[in-house]
Formats: structure tokens, sequence, C-alpha cells
């Protein structure tokens, strides 16, 4: 199996060149690099909670990688993920707090996983839109977007949805407890199970269906897909339209399971950082769990580096973005040398 | 508020973005993306502050920053002319990497008082009454804005090496077969760009936005510079003018911020960097059907489209394989 030892290859390069500069920049801070790393592994799988938090972090990676799955098979830059979280998460909140006088706790619960799901992707209709109407790379209409949300979001929380009294960047009020997805010791068990089933469809549309070939069909040649008959302006739209949604979905997650109520930053950046875990996945499917378990350790882990090292928490991100643009090099290295030795 | 004074505002606070826009100019004509800006401006900002702070050297902490901006446009431009890397993928990833990168570095450094660049009117020149106050009474890093736009307007139309560096843009294998060494021309333009991202990243965390922290302030710029070349059609008038124009909507929101207290001040903050990139629409009608339908109406119109009305260089982002 060549494919796999060269994979192997791959992996092995990458973790070992992304060790070499992280301990060159953690003593470049005068930082001892082995205490850094033992306590990342500390901080995020040393104890039953921290695990949890752990989780709490994979959940919404994966629903958002999974959105990406579906707009990158189309070559699609969906930046304007993080704006779709956003949106779910306005979604999530207003059905809750608008539903909840009139039903009971669990109605309210489904009905905001459904309204996240459609406020994503209406968000990102609107980018689809912005190129296929209006001719603006999906970039910038992504990015466009995502100003508006976060505009949205702090005009909300410091105008209609403003706490009693005074208005902040802790948020809105919490929601009643009745209103917090259960949870168990912790474990978020609804996220993950809603999770592995949306993992579970990409996997399959992606895989077997018709709708994923004409994807991947449309993403590597749009001029041949429209000769066959396909339309590479819906097919755009469609992805886009499913990645929000599932964007969407973590929104509605970080809202319901993670905080309990909308802050500014409802977003925390998962949006960027899983556009990251599709690339470091080589936009397939199956590695995707295992790298957003990855991350979600290293986000869990640095959070509490400032206290104890004093260094910043962002080390985290650094080591996540260096290990995509390591890996992308290793990528054509390898191809390089293999093209010599034929 | 004297019109006068804003004026200057939207002039003084334009300064960094000319610089940020035109490096990217550059970059682009050349047929290469550097999707990288807003974090090499973070990054550069960072560098740029805590060799300051240390050296007290301005023009030292300048070149620093500019060579940093130079490192990573390097990687964007190594990693795809000579790997075949896509310039979109890696300049996402540098965007994030690099911004994260400025924070952990720079933590130490923050809120720290530093040396800034001084206020510096020009003698004779700044007593012209209207333009004087709006144009000459700033600092140095303005008046450079003012002769970069001269000067890259000169290079780009009136010069050899200009018509080298869109030809590699435009159409990479007839400059190839002209005997232009292709790759070597997109490099050296891509590390030009990164340079002058790096004075602007600078020129934020010692003049317009001083200091570093977290959140330094020039967040998003990065963004906005890579619209705004857009907007401005690849040539380097219009887009100083784009990089103005978005001054001025950064300055308007401050206003009307203190007509409508009501709405809170982080939404017009936040307001200005949609308005600018949602612009972009406008561009493209000017080049659809309702372009006929536009020509038809009055003088006004039919200037403002043909003025808007761009095409991009036939080449960008497609890395040129020379035995291909």
């Amino acid at each position: 199996m060549p494919n796999l030892s060269s994979t192997l290859i791959r992996w092995i390069l990458t973790l070992g060149l992304v060790f070499v500069f992280t301990s060159i920049l953690l003593l470049l801070t005068h930082t001892p690099p082995l205490t850094t790393y033992w306590l990342l592994i500390k901080g995020s799988l040393g104890s039953l909670n921290k695990l949890a938090r752990v989780f709490q972090v994979w959940v919404p990676l994966i629903l958002c990688s999974c959105g990406l799955l579906f707009t990158f098979r189309m070559n699609l830059w969906n930046i304007g993920i993080e704006g779709q979280v956003m949106l779910g998460a306005i979604g999530a909140t207003a059905t809750l707090k608008w539903l909840a006088p009139f039903c009971p706790a669990w109605t309210c619960l489904i009905s905001a996983l459904f309204f996240s799901f459609i406020a994503g992707a209406l968000w990102a209709l609107g980018a689809g839109f912005l190129k296929t109407k209006a001719g603006v790379n999906e970039i910038f209409a992504g990015l466009g977007l995502n100003f508006v949300a976060q505009g949205l979001i702090l005009w909300l929380i410091f105008g209609p949805w403003k706490r009693p009294g005074i208005a902040s960047m802790s948020g809105t009020k919490p929601f009643d407890f009745s209103l917090w997805l259960p949870t168990l010791h912790n474990f978020p068990v609804w996220g993950i199970i809603l999770a592995i089933i949306c993992l579970g469809i990409t996997a399959i549309i992606i895989t077997w269906t018709r709708l994923g070939l004409e994807l991947k069909a449309v993403g590597l040649n749009p001029f041949a897909a429209k000769l066959y008959g396909l339309s590479p302006n819906l097919n755009t739209l469609l992805a886009m339209t499913l990645a929000g949604g599932l964007a969407g979905i973590s929104g509605f997650f970080q809202v319901s399971g993670v905080y309990h109520r909308l802050i500014p930053a409802i977003s925390s950046n998962y949006g960027y950082l899983s556009l990251l875990v599709v690339m470091l996945a080589n936009y397939k499917w199956w590695p995707v769990p295992f790298i957003c378990f990855f991350f979600a350790c290293l986000n869990v882990g640095s959070i509490q580096l400032p206290l104890i090292l004093k260094i910043d928490s962002s080390l985290s991100g650094v080591i996540q973005g260096v290990c995509v643009l390591v890996f992308l090099l290793a990528q054509k290295v390898n191809l390089k040398t293999k093209k010599q030795i034929n | 508020m004297d019109v006068i004074l804003l004026l200057a505002n939207v002039v003084s606070n334009a300064a960094p973005l000319i610089f940020a826009t035109l490096g990217e100019t550059f970059t682009e004509r050349a047929g290469v993306i550097n999707l990288s800006l807003d974090g090499t401006i973070l990054l550069s900002a960072m560098v740029g502050f805590v060799v300051a702070y240390s050296s007290h050297n301005l023009i030292l902490a300048f070149a620093c920053a500019g060579i940093v901006g130079a490192l990573i446009a390097g990687i964007v431009a190594a990693s795809s002319l000579f790997l075949g890397l896509s310039q979109v993928a890696v300049g996402f990833v540098l965007t994030l990497t690099c911004r994260d990168l400025a924070y952990f570095l720079g933590d130490a450094y923050t809120r720290l008082n530093g040396p800034q660049v001084n206020h510096l009117s020009i003698p004779g020149l700044a007593n012209i009454p209207g333009i004087g106050p709006i144009f000459f009474d700033h600092n140095v890093l303005v008046y450079a804005s003012y002769f970069l736009i001269g000067l890259s307007c000169l290079y780009f139309y009136r010069t050899k090496y200009g018509l080298v560096l869109r030809a590699c843009g435009e159409n990479p294998k007839a400059a190839y077969a002209r005997g232009i060494k292709v790759k070597i021309v997109q490099l050296g333009y891509t590390l030009l760009g990164g340079f002058l991202v790096g004075l602007a990243g600078a020129s934020f965390s010692l003049c317009f936005k001083p200091g570093w922290g977290r959140p330094q302030g020039a967040e998003g710029i990065g963004w906005i510079a890579l619209a705004i070349v857009i907007f401005g059609g690849w040539d380097p008038f219009k887009v100083a003018l784009g990089a103005y124009f978005f001054s001025l909507l950064q300055i308007l929101s401050i206003l009307f911020q203190n007509w409508c207290p009501s709405v809170p001040a982080q939404v017009f903050q936040v307001a200005p960097f949609p308005l600018m990139i949602f612009m972009l629409v406008i561009l493209h009608f000017s080049r659809q059907k309702a372009y006929h339908l536009w020509q038809q109406g009055p003088v006004w119109v039919r200037f403002l489209i043909k003025f808007l009305h761009t095409t991009p260089p036939a080449a960008l982002g497609s890395s040129y394989k020379e035995d291909g």
C-alpha cells in the first residue's frame, strides 16, 4: 500500500516539523516547551470534566466541517461560515425566547434546531446569490456578510434583547435551566449524537449519492458539467444552503448547549477553524472527527496557559495554522520526490 | 464638524490603507493573489512596535516590519510558483496563523507606550487656505502615501518595467516567449507588495492606532484592502481613490454615531466594512446588461460607469507552468 505509507510519512513529517517550529517559538518567548506540551495535554485530557469541555468544542467543529465538505467539493471558499454560525445562534435564541412561554421545553429546543438550520441556510444563500447573481467572489461576499452578522448580534445584545437593567458585552439574559440542552456528567450527549448523525449523513451524501457526484463534477470542471446538463449555479446554491444549515445547527448548539445565551463572540472562531480542519483532512470526510478532536484538545488545553505560564492562549491557533501549512507543503514535496523516482 | 477637519482626517486615516492596497495592486497585477493581508498587517504591526520599543529607532522598525511582510508574501509566492499550491489556500491559512502568531509573540508588549511618528507640517504649503490643512498638515507617512500613489501610476503605465509587470499578470506565456523570466518577476513583485503591506502594518502600530494589544484595532483592514483592490479595478489611481472612499466611510460612521446615540457604537464601527464590500455588487452590474441601459442615461452616469468598468488581470491566481 504505497498510498497509506506516503500518507503516514506525510503525517509524521508534518507533526515533526510542527513540533520543532512550536518548540523554537516557545524558546523564543523563554517558556519551557516540554512543560507547555504537558500542560496542553493535562488541560485537555487530564480529567473527565476537561474531556467534556473538549467535546463541547468538538461538536460545533464537526458540524461546521460537515458543511464545508459540501462547499469545498465545489471549490467554493465558504468563508462566510462564521456569519452562518452567528445567524444560526440568532435564530435559535429568537425561537427559544419567543416560544418558551407557550410550549414545553423539548418543543422549543426542537423548533430552535429547525430554525437555526433555516437561518444559517438563508444567510449562506445570501452569499450564494451574491456570487451567482451579482458576481461577487464568495470570499468577499461571505466576509461582508460576516461583518453584517457581527453587527446584527451586537445590535441585538445592546438593543432589543438587552439584559434587563444594563446592556453589556456579557450577552443576553441566560435562558431558563429547562431550555439547556441536557448533559450527562457535563458531556454534551445530545450534541455528540447530533454531530455524529450529521457527519454520517454528510458522508453518505458525498460518497454514495448522485448529488455528491454532481457537486464533485461541477467542482472539478464547471464547463464540462454544464455541457452534461448540470447547473453550476444551482449546485453552488445547494452546497451553500447545506453548509449554511449545518453551520446554523452549530450556532444552535453554542446557544443551547454551551453559553445558554447570546454573546458577542458566539461563533468563537469555529467557522474559520473548521476551514483549517477540512484542509488538513485533505477535503475527505473520514479524518474530520479525529482532526476536530485534536484541534478541540488544543483549544481547551491552551485556556490555562496564560494563568500558569504567562503566555497567550493564541498558541493553539499558531499550532493549528502551522499544521495545515506544513501539511500542504508536505503534500507537494512528496509528489515531487515521487515524480523524480519515476 | 468642520468640513476641512473632516477631509484632513479622511486623508490621514487612509495613509496605511494606501500602502496596503497599492502593495496588493503590485502583487495582483503581476498575477499573484496574496490573501494573507489581514494576518500580515497584524504581524508586521506587532514586529514594528516591538522593534521600535526596544531600539527607539523608527526607521529600523519600519524596515523590520516591511521585511516580515515580504517574508510572508514570499511564502505565498514560493509555495504557489515553485510547488504549485493554491494561492488562496496558503494565503488563507497564513491569514489566521499570522494573526495568532502576532497575538502570541506580542503578548509581553501589550498596552505599553512606545515611540510614535511625529507630526510634521510642511512649512509654506500648510498655510495655503483650504488645501494646506487638508493635505500638508500631517506626518511623514501621509506624505509618503501621496508619493507612492504618484510613483506607482507612473511606474505602471509609463515605464518598461511596468509593462513587463502587467504582461506577467495578463499573459505569462507571451511574456515568457518574449524572454521574460515570469516566475522571477512574479516573485519579485509579490515580495515588494508584501513589503508595502508590512509598512502599512507598522504605520498602524507606530502612528495611526499607536501601541500593541489584543485587539490592536487594525483587524479586518487587510480584508478591506483586498476588496478595495477589486473596487479600484487593479488601477493604482482608482485603488487609492477607493482607499480614500473607505476612509471617508469610517469617518462618517463616527459622525453618525454621535447623531444616533440609541444604536450601539459597535454597530457603527463594523458598518463601513460590509458597505465597502457590497460596493463590489455595483461594479458587477456595470459589467452586465444594465451597462447598456445605463449608458443611455445622463452624462454623469455614463462617466461613472466607464470609470467603474474594470477587468481583472487575466492570469490572476493561476500559477504559471513554464513547461505546460
